[in-house]
């Protein structure tokens, strides 16, 4: 679905290529975590992807066709959940439809209606953002995200500022908005635990600049459960990680 | 009694208490034309209501409209140019500074001078008070929208415009209502001075005329006005920022 191909990028203020001839490919359907420690280009790969940053040079494509004449690829939800504070819920929800052609109020209504009650919002889409709870926001985020109708949802960090109750809820919740809803999941973390419970592959970012993301499948089947993040094989594959990630750190 | 009269009754009683200390001074002071007592000014109001209410508060008022009009307009203008382009602001926001550092009072004679004893010399004196207040507290407003909004209406596929309307528009528009309420003032107050220099009507005016008579009481009775008037404006703006501005300096 989604393929790099060779691509390069630098930062004005920076002397080298932080992604330095990057090629990866992603499978349609597919949940994918993009594990690395802070700084070290993981938002980048995703500013490159939905087209707020230009590759220096190499290619990005999605089935084979080059983002640079794709319009409205992706769904792209930030780290923190944005929602415009003097819209409505549903307002903001809808917000990514007004950019689509012609669609009736009324039907964007119904449609940010409906995709709320999906994400369990039902009944908030009269309310101001800032009554509702930080888990409740990033649903709302979310559900926004998906009104981008989308097949490719790149997701960075999104429950990296809830507590830590509420994010295990989340986690869990998404889990069961990506089944139901079979999307091209690109995800950024840099929980490992998460990375595990939520993805079928893991790709790690070893090194910055980056030139390489090792892949690493997950070998869990859905539906998951946090239960199943004891399992041996599990545990075993989380130190890796974690030793793979410290390695970094003191590079 | 609602809430608002509530909040505001300390203020009232303490103003009240101030006008009876000042009451007793002035009266054991026993000098009117130099200090009046209030209820002396109240009764000088009262006397003088015709010329007051009928010829020269609507002078005043009239250059206090005009030059608020274009001073909103230009500073509108000048705030929207400079959060619009880079060059454009390090061009304009030196020159907009140093509009500041004249001493207006000094040279506000010469502007009777250039552009005559009618309204406009009062409205140059004016506008020059109040455009920077709206320029640089606007301009602070368009610069508050983040620019994570702005990416995020930009991977939907919104054009410049679009972005401005959608995020820069609302995030300014509280800071556009403390810049009124606070050029309101500064506004009348300009066109005061701009009268005392030199005007054939204006309260500004109608008080010097009561100094060289050495009436102490008419000498306060147009400043009384002037602030009272003054303070009415500014609470209907707020009353119509209520009803604009649902949201306020979240996140």
């Amino acid at each position: 679905m989604l393929e790099f191909k060779n691509v390069s990028y630098q930062y004005d203020s920076e002397d080298f290529d932080i992604i330095d001839k990057l090629s990866f490919k992603i499978e349609r359907g597919t949940f994918n975590s993009i594990i690395g420690i802070s700084g070290c280009g993981k938002s980048t790969i995703f500013r490159l992807t939905n087209g707020l940053l230009k590759a220096k040079s190499g290619e990005i494509t999605i089935d084979g066709i080059s983002i640079q004449e794709l319009k409205q690829y992706c769904g792209y939800m930030p780290q923190k959940d944005l929602l415009f504070p003097w819209l409505t819920v549903g307002e903001n929800v809808e917000m990514p439809l007004n950019f689509r052609g012609k669609i009736s109020k009324r039907e964007k209504r119904n449609r940010a209606e409906q995709v709320l009650s999906d994400v369990g919002l039902q009944d908030c889409a009269d309310k101001m953002p800032h009554e509702l709870s930080g888990g409740m926001r990033q649903r709302a985020s979310f559900a926004r995200t998906l009104l981008t109708d989308s097949e490719l949802l790149l997701l960075d960090e999104p429950f990296s500022a809830l507590d830590f109750l509420t994010r295990l809820s989340m986690q869990e919740w998404l889990l069961d908005q990506c089944m139901k809803y079979n999307k091209t999941i690109l995800f950024i973390t840099h929980d490992v635990e998460e990375a595990i419970l939520l993805s079928d592959n893991i790709l790690v970012v070893e090194k910055t600049p980056i030139s390489e993301l090792k892949k690493i499948s997950v070998p869990m089947e859905y539906p998951r459960t946090r239960k199943m993040l004891e399992r041996r094989d599990i545990l075993e594959l989380k130190d890796e990680l974690i030793d793979k990630l410290r390695a970094q750190m003191t590079v | 009694m609602n809430k608002v009269n509530k909040a505001n009754l300390p203020a009232a009683i303490f103003i009240f208490f101030l006008l009876i200390v000042w009451e007793i001074g002035a009266l054991k002071m026993n000098a009117s034309y130099i200090l009046p007592t209030p209820i002396q000014i109240i009764k000088k109001i009262w006397e003088l209501r015709e010329a007051l209410f009928t010829v020269h508060l609507p002078a005043t008022m009239l250059v206090t409209g005009v030059g608020l009009a274009i001073s909103v307009v230009l500073g509108l203008a000048l705030a929207i140019a400079m959060d619009s382009s880079e060059i454009i602001r390090k061009t304009l926001y030196p020159l907009v500074v140093a509009t500041q550092t004249i001493p207006i009072t000094a040279i506000a004679p010469l502007f009777v001078v250039w552009f005559g004893y009618g309204i406009w010399s009062k409205i140059v004196v004016a506008v020059l008070m109040t455009f920077f207040p709206i320029t640089i507290t606007v301009y602070d407003g368009l610069r508050s929208a983040r620019l994570e909004m702005a990416e995020l209406l930009r991977t939907y596929g919104a054009r410049r415009a679009e972005v401005f309307r959608i995020i820069k528009i609302p995030c300014a528009l509280p800071y556009f209502f403390s810049a009124v309420k606070m050029a309101v003032p500064i506004s009348i107050i300009g066109a005061a001075i701009g009268e005392w220099l030199g005007a054939q009507s204006g309260l500004g005016y109608f008080s010097r005329r009561m100094m060289s008579q050495l009436d102490g009481a008419g000498v306060f009775a147009p400043i009384v006005l002037l602030s009272a008037v003054a303070m009415i404006a500014v609470a209907i703006l707020a009353v119509i920022e209520k009803k604009c501005v649902k949201w306020r300096g979240e996140n």
